[in-house]
């Protein structure tokens, strides 16, 4: 092999080694020196180890077995390096994980890394920049980046989340039984903020739709669902995510417009997403319990994508199991749209008004009326609610979906 | 591990009867499962002083270290093994005496 070739299977190696087994390494760490911190350093600079010695002694038979030893070794040295008053407390952290864990989940150390990293006594932002760097291995520029803040002030964030870990004993353990539903939809909380914060980009100057978030939700969200493959709301949450996933193509068109659902060119949707997204609904319907929201939602997904044009009765009485779990403003709003194209603008714009006084200061509410109002020919008003919209939001590809929609109507 | 949980309260003696009955109960419960180190309730923040013994001579000044609209009405001492165990004891606490509640970690020596 020429070292060219050499150097670039290393790099490949290296990528995917990266992808599959930097959690597993961060977990094994975590669990076994009862210290983040520590974890994510010696994992980092097994990495970086990896990146000199793979192109030159070719790659380990077993790359997260060589990873995880090398991890292991790097966080030894670290500890005999430090003050003996750090390592002490180590100590104390190892006996206490050496509990016996509760039974009855999956027993995964990557699990156990991702509770820790969703603890609900964390701030939601430190869940969420934890999660990407301890779980998915993003660095912490590439989290900053996605949003768009400074590069230390991710740093700080995530770098104060891991102390009050430690200070305040977050334990790194498997949720009990009866905290078990709780602690993973706080779990899909964050998973979803990440896809959506990628679906719908806000910042003014990124990219209308980031599929690096994404693709990072999709695959975490695959791994919580390979750890948990009997958890009906993170199944509904995968088929979710891929089904508005499978969209993203026909969502932005060539100008950088938002295309509505309705108006998207379905043989631009990745069939192979749909399908996948279809067959996990399925089996949740198929499973006969109860579903929670996110397989409803996923179900009104699975319904939009479902043959030529939605079967929008359907729908309806998906929103209205949906507001029975959840009777928030904006799935009345997403109901109250939904109703419209079943009965007509008229009924639809009745159920929105009422909405009005929660409403008033989120875009899509002023977006959906916008059209309710056209399709009633109401154009005077139709303006005034693309304005409010176009006040309200940010995001690059929806402005000029809102804009032209408005010079539209100007023109007519 | 020891937490301080503070009772976090904004008007003085606000306590009731019900509420104490309350505490009593939870206090036993505390004891019963090893989780009691101390526990008390605090008088009103503009009774306190503040005294700076850092010079020569002792200062003492009148009222809190600093003017707020929430202080400590009381506290606990608790022993838990981490905060998953102290945040549900201390959720039942919150309920008993109806107050919300800060639980903060104290120091590993």
């Amino acid at each position: 092999m020429t070292t060219l070739r050499r150097v670039t299977a290393a790099d490949d190696a290296l990528t995917r080694a990266h992808r599959e087994e930097w959690a597993r390494v961060v977990a094994t760490l975590a669990k076994r020196f009862g210290s983040l911190d520590l974890a994510e350093e010696s994992a980092a600079e097994a990495f970086a180890t990896a990146a000199e010695r793979w192109p030159v002694d070719g790659i380990p038979p077993n790359p997260g077995a060589w990873l995880t030893t090398t991890a292991t070794r790097k966080a030894i040295d670290r500890i005999r390096r430090e003050s003996t008053r750090d390592a002490r407390h180590r100590e104390a952290h190892l006996v206490y994980d050496t509990q016996p864990e509760p039974v009855g989940a999956v027993d995964d150390d990557r699990l156990r890394l991702i509770f820790t990293c969703c603890h609900p006594a964390l701030a939601m932002e430190a869940r969420i920049a934890l999660t990407l760097r301890m779980v998915g291995g993003l660095g912490v520029p590439e989290i900053a980046r996605a949003f768009l803040v400074q590069d230390t002030t991710m740093g700080a964030r995530i770098t104060r989340a891991k102390a009050k870990i430690a200070a305040a004993n977050i334990p790194y353990r498997l949720p009990t039984a009866d905290d078990l539903p709780q602690r993973v939809s706080g779990v899909l909380t964050v998973l979803f903020l990440i896809f959506n914060e990628g679906y719908l980009a806000s910042g003014p100057d990124t990219a209308p739709v980031r599929r690096d978030l994404t693709r990072e939700a999709i695959r975490l969200t695959r791994l919580l669902h390979e750890l948990l493959p009997d958890d009906g709301e993170v199944t509904g949450m995968l088929a979710l995510m891929l089904l508005s996933e499978a969209r993203s193509d026909a969502r932005v068109s060539s100008t950088g417009e938002l295309v509505p659902l309705g108006q998207q060119d379905r043989g631009m949707w990745d069939a192979s997403l749909i399908a996948e997204g279809h067959a996990l609904v399925r089996e949740r319907l198929a499973s006969g319990q109860p579903p929670g929201r996110y397989q409803l939602l996923a179900a009104i997904n699975a319904v939009h994508t479902d043959g030529d044009a939605p079967d929008w009765a359907q729908i309806v009485a998906l929103y209205d199991q949906l507001a029975v779990l959840d009777p928030s403003p904006i799935v009345r709003l997403n109901r109250a749209v939904a109703v419209g194209e079943r009965d007509g603008p008229e009924a639809g714009l009745a159920l929105l008004d009422a909405l009005a006084p929660q409403l008033s200061g989120y875009h899509p509410f002023h977006a959906a009326r916008a059209l309710l109002l056209v399709r009633l020919g109401r154009e005077v008003d139709a303006r005034a609610a693309y304005e409010s919209a176009l006040a309200l939001t940010d995001n690059a590809a929806e402005i000029a979906y809102l804009t032209r929609r408005l010079a539209r109507l100007a023109a007519r | 591990m020891q937490y301080l949980v503070n009772v976090i309260d904004s008007r003085s003696n606000s306590g009731t009867e019900e509420e104490a009955v309350a505490i009593d109960a939870f206090n036993d419960k505390l004891r019963a499962g090893g989780h009691w180190v101390f526990a008390g309730g605090l008088a009103d923040p503009s009774v306190s002083t503040v005294i700076d013994g850092r010079g020569d001579e002792p200062d003492f000044t009148d009222g809190p270290f600093v003017e707020a609209k929430e202080w400590a009405a009381g506290f606990w001492l608790i022993e838990a093994p981490d905060l998953d165990v102290a945040l549900e004891l201390m959720a039942e606490g919150s309920k008993a005496c109806n107050r919300r509640l800060e639980v903060r970690p104290l120091l590993v020596v």
